[in-house]
């Protein structure tokens, strides 16, 4: 009894702020999904924001964009982050966590400014136009880097690979050494220990980094709006642009829920595998 | 072999490094450069960017209230959230796994969604946008950071500690103050060092949430589209750069602290 009154003290403030704010909000979005415009009542019902987003195709060639570019950037990010974790977990011995703070102290520097940075570089008097020029490689002023969907990508796998490193670097740090004098002691080649040992222990921090990069780039419309231009938007502009521009908040909504519904899916799966949210209970 | 590996690996590690941090050295290189355009070759040696950022009015009042949201965001996240973990690391209730399901969900929800999600609420309740608006939703963002890293403070703790306090005698109220937080701290710090400057940084929520007052990253975000006002803006990234090594450098020692954990 009196465990049930300190546990309800406890768990009542997070669980109201939680319901209102976070709960709350999303089954507003829901139904406001139905309203006919942004700014009428909410009854009766309308379908309009529905029609109108599944009658046009684009949205979905943008939504479908948006997810290769995504799972583009948080493949490319884990494949520049594994070597060197890699590297830093087996050739590094006690300098390997300062080392790693080094290459990862970007990551908390503002994702507005390293996004700028990227702007700076890429443009079309940028740093790297400046370069191919002088290399005698294009001529004065051709291709312009800045807005496109390269930009897009550069800039995003530049933001996300110290959140790649992360969590396979930490996965490889529990790798226990003995496993691979084992393997060599039964004679495998170091290649064949990599990929039958290594890899596979390290693989739940890939899957951990995949999901961390793949997840917010879903949503992404920051960089695009940045470094992307027209080619290079993204399906997070979309609801932006409903929510300025465009002011139609029930379309913009629905494209919501959808994200959110695609999100959930992956999120699902993904938990299957990993259990990000397990915290054993010592009582 | 593991030689070759070896140099392999370092060469691998310096372009990354280069790659990583160059962009942003670029920033601060800019920042005293004597020009308005952001081209090489610098044209010389200059404070006058810096002179100027100290009377950019609006841009103070915008790290003024950046400041402000974080902090309280953070002190509400951190109480919050750790309130949250003390339960989900201590008891054993129903609806727990719902409670945690559902309290993680903000770490992988868009923050656009969440950001609109907020705005229609707000603007159903015929709520004003203003500094506090920012703050709940910087709250929610950083509610399970906080909870998740206190949580596995108190699981590699078993709860004996809390036990034997009050074997000897104290309340509970008593042992939370004097066992169970003190040995949170270490987490509860590097849990509110975290979630200010996550909240410090995010834009895409303020950017929804801001009424007539900005927060820096909004801020600036209006002063990009603005080719003159490019220099201030790469000054005060100069500036914030700094400001966030330090602090980060900081925090990361706070949290090696407490990651020795003394054997129970």
């Amino acid at each position: 009894m009196e465990n049930k009154r300190r546990l309800f003290a406890l768990i009542t403030p997070p669980s109201v702020f939680l319901l209102f704010f976070f709960m709350v909000p999303l089954v507003i979005m829901a139904l406001y999904t139905l309203k006919a415009s942004s700014f009428g009542p909410l009854l009766p019902f309308s379908f309009t924001a529905f029609e109108n987003f599944f009658s046009n195709p684009s949205y979905f060639v943008l939504l479908l964009n948006s997810s290769r570019l995504a799972l583009l950037t948080a493949v490319l990010s884990i494949l520049l982050a594994y070597p060197v974790a890699y590297y830093l977990v087996f050739y590094t011995g006690a300098r390997r966590v300062m080392l790693l703070t080094l290459l990862i102290l970007p990551a908390w520097i503002s994702y507005l400014l390293r996004v700028l940075a990227w702007k700076v570089i890429l443009g079309s008097e940028g740093l790297l136009n400046q370069l191919l020029i002088q290399a005698g490689l294009i001529q004065d002023g051709a291709p312009i880097l800045l807005y496109s969907q390269a930009a897009v990508l550069i800039t995003l796998v530049y933001v996300w690979i110290p959140f790649a490193a992360l969590p396979i670097f930490a996965a490889m740090e529990r790798i226990d050494p003995r496993l691979h004098e084992a393997a060599a002691d039964l004679g495998a080649s170091p290649s064949v220990t990599f990929w039958r040992v290594t890899f596979p222990l390290t693989m739940p921090g890939v899957a951990s980094a995949f999901f961390f990069v793949f997840i917010p780039t879903l949503g992404e419309w920051v960089t695009p709006t940045l470094v992307g231009g027209v080619s290079g938007i993204m399906y997070g502009n979309l609801i932006q642009d409903q929510f300025g521009r465009a002011l139609n908040w029930p379309l913009g909504a629905l494209m919501s829920m959808v994200l959110l519904v695609l999100v959930g899916v992956f999120s699902y799966i993904f938990n299957r595998f990993i259990p990000i949210t397990e915290v054993p209970v010592s009582s | 072999m593991r030689q070759t590996g070896k140099w392999l690996g370092l060469g691998y590690y310096l372009l990354l490094l280069l790659f990583l941090q160059l962009p942003i050295l670029l920033l601060i290189v800019f920042s005293f450069n004597d020009s308005v355009l952001l081209v090489f070759p610098l044209k010389g040696f200059t404070l006058q960017w810096y002179r100027e950022l100290l009377q950019a009015t609006e841009l103070i009042n915008a790290a003024k209230n950046s400041l402000i949201i974080g902090v309280v965001s953070s002190v509400v996240a951190t109480v919050l959230g750790g309130a949250a973990a003390i339960a989900i690391a201590r008891y054993n209730f129903p609806g727990r796994e719902f409670f945690l399901n559902i309290a993680t969900l903000p770490l992988v929800i868009p923050y656009v969604v969440l950001a609109v999600a907020l705005l229609i609420l707000f603007q159903a309740l015929k709520v004003e946008l203003n500094l506090w608006t920012i703050m709940i939703g910087h709250t929610i963002i950083n509610m399970p950071y906080v909870m998740l890293i206190v949580a596995a403070r108190l699981s590699g703790f078993a709860n004996n500690l809390e036990e034997a306090a009050m074997d000897l005698g104290a309340t509970y109220w008593g042992t939370l103050m004097r066992v169970t937080l003190p040995i949170s701290m270490p987490a509860l710090v590097a849990a509110f060092l975290s979630s200010f400057t996550m909240s410090f940084d995010e834009f895409s929520l303020a950017f929804f949430l801001a009424g007539t007052q900005n927060t820096l990253p909004v801020y600036l975000y209006s002063q990009l589209r603005f080719p003159s006002r490019l220099p201030l803006a790469v000054t005060t990234a100069a500036v914030v750069i700094m400001v966030s090594v330090v602090i980060l450098l900081f925090s990361e020692w706070l949290r090696r602290l407490g990651a020795g954990r003394p054997k129970v």
